[in-house]
């Protein structure tokens, strides 16, 4: 880790509950330097969600600190941008409106809105239609297709131009096609703007085509168990991701993940054997 | 076909009405029934026309009632809905108690009232209130309460406060519940009013059927039962369309699903 990591994480745990509760997260140690694409991958019900919880400050972590941009995180950071793989569009508000809400929220925007508010509708529109949503600006959220509400949400996580980009899963209930699709999207959105970005996945693929750094994590309780950087040229095309070098990546990944639920189904089964 | 099936169903409620009458003074004839027992319709439409004048004074005196009351609830309902769906603590330590009081039966809270406040007005007024206002602190509440925890993440993480979250999110989407609340609401606090002005009034849609029984005048009874009933279903029509006019994002949803697929 070095002393420029954006995001540093050290000795970090998390704990649901009291004292005996759900241990989600154990001791885990990691640096994302500014501007980096970092991925965290791991089987189902790993604390990935909850890792990034942990980073952006909406949950305390039972033990070890965590430091965004130098700052130790003790509450809610005010300079992130999210989007969940549900879309969380606002129904009562059309596209464009959907968009700017972070304008109404965070300064200096929300004190400028008011007199500059073309300004911000500008920035709205060109966003917009940078992930191809020319056009349905005036259009409610339930009147676009999956993938457009999901360029919506990422539109509005984007707008306000954040440091930090967290995202959980955005793309997972998306159709393959629509997937690659965004993954384009989102790789053009940040060689643009480079903002430090975090994917949460479980999509192999897509964590190692987008991402610099891809973190592997355990089964519950989640630790990193490896660390991988890829160091592909950018921009990543789709034809890449079925050439031999970023398989094996891939695989090499994926043996990583097996072993780590075959440990704990072998402490699973250990149990079971000493308890009869 | 599309256009014949919607005019039907514009045309229903009426077919509906109309017919039950048809047979209401079918039956009265032809068993022979004694209007005191059961009055046949051209009975009862004759009564009001007859007492039309103090029939639309009592009227108006229940309808204003019922308004005031109503417009307490909708005030009281808001507030408190916000203050139990904001907050876990709140939402524990006031819920049983809002239970408890819902479930009292107003007719017996009226002598009570009368007690403190006199007959006449203002115990109609409390009473439509307190019909009123639960079932829209209710759904304000659960509406507050069942924002998606993603979206408030969303929020809090661009640095929202509890009140922007409620302005921009809880509120906004509570709309839809609260106008649903409203539909019910407006029918009780009718119940509310014409129950207090029943017991202890001598105003009133409630006062003038109990005067109308006490003289076995059924005829008159039945056309103030039928003037309550024209004024519930009025005014639920016109929350019904300030619903579907503020709320239309959350109804043309299932429209779009229904004809699209």
């Amino acid at each position: 880790m070095g002393v420029k990591s954006f995001v540093e994480l050290d000795g970090v745990s998390l704990r649901y509950g009291e004292v005996d509760g759900t241990l989600a997260i154990e001791k885990v140690d990691l640096g994302i330097r500014a501007g980096e694409f970092a991925a965290v991958v791991g089987p189902s019900g790993c604390g990935k969600s909850s890792l990034m919880k942990l980073v952006t400050g909406l949950l305390p972590p039972t033990t070890g600190t965590i430091r965004v941009a130098g700052q130790t995180v003790n509450g809610p950071l005010k300079i992130v941008g999210m989007a969940f793989q549900n879309p969380t569009l606002l129904p009562w508000r059309n596209t464009l409106s959907n968009t700017m809400l972070p304008f109404e929220i965070v300064q200096p925007h929300r004190s400028r809105l008011r007199f500059h508010r073309e300004e911000y509708v500008a920035l709205a529109h060109k966003l917009l239609a940078a992930v191809g949503l020319d056009g349905f600006e005036q259009k409610q959220p339930w009147m676009l297709s999956g993938g457009m509400q999901q360029r919506a949400s990422l539109c509005r996580a984007l707008i306000h131009n954040p440091e930090l980009l967290m995202l959980d899963e955005p793309f997972a209930a998306l159709d393959a096609f629509t997937r690659e699709e965004l993954w384009a999207v989102l790789q053009d959105l940040w060689l643009e703007k480079k903002f430090t970005c975090t994917l949460v996945t479980h999509d192999l693929r897509e964590a190692a085509y987008l991402a610099d750094v891809i973190f592997v994590m355990s089964a519950r309780p989640g630790r990193i168990v490896a660390t991988h950087r890829i160091d592909l040229p950018r921009p990543r095309t789709l034809d890449m991701t079925f050439q031999p070098q970023f398989v094996e990546i891939l695989h090499k990944i994926r043996n990583e993940i097996a072993q780590a639920r075959n440990e704990v189904r072998g402490v699973a089964t250990s149990a079971k054997v000493a308890a009869s | 076909m599309t256009r014949n099936r919607r005019r039907l169903e514009l045309a229903m409620p009426w077919i509906v009405i109309i017919g039950l009458l048809i047979v209401w003074q079918a039956v009265v004839q032809i068993f022979q029934i004694r209007q005191f027992v059961l009055p046949a319709p051209t009975a009862i439409i004759d009564a009001f026309f007859e007492y039309r004048a103090p029939i639309m004074d009592h009227a108006l005196f229940t309808l204003l009632n019922t308004l005031i009351g109503f417009g307490i609830g909708i005030v009281v309902g808001v507030l408190l809905g916000i203050f139990i769906g904001s907050s876990r603590l709140v939402y524990a330590g006031l819920y049983p108690l809002l239970v408890g009081v819902n479930s009292v039966p107003k007719a017996a809270i009226v002598p009570i009232l009368v007690l403190w406040m006199g007959i006449g007005q203002p115990p109609a007024i409390t009473t439509a209130f307190m019909l009123s206002f639960f079932p829209i602190a209710v759904n304000v509440a659960t509406g507050l309460a069942t924002v998606e925890p993603e979206l408030e993440d969303v929020l809090r993480s661009l640095g929202a406060s509890k009140l922007d979250i409620l302005r921009k999110v809880g509120l906004p989407r509570t709309m839809p519940y609260f106008f649903a609340s409203l539909k019910v609401a407006i029918t009780l606090a009718f119940v509310g009013a014409v129950i207090s002005e029943t017991i202890a009034s001598n105003d009133g849609i409630g006062y003038l059927m109990l005067q109308a029984a006490s003289q076995f005048r059924v005829p008159l009874m039945f056309a103030g039962v039928f003037v309550i009933a024209a004024m519930g279903i009025a005014t639920y029509v016109i929350f019904a369309l300030l619903e579907g006019r503020f709320t239309s994002w959350a109804t043309r949803r299932q429209e779009t699903h229904f004809g699209g697929g």
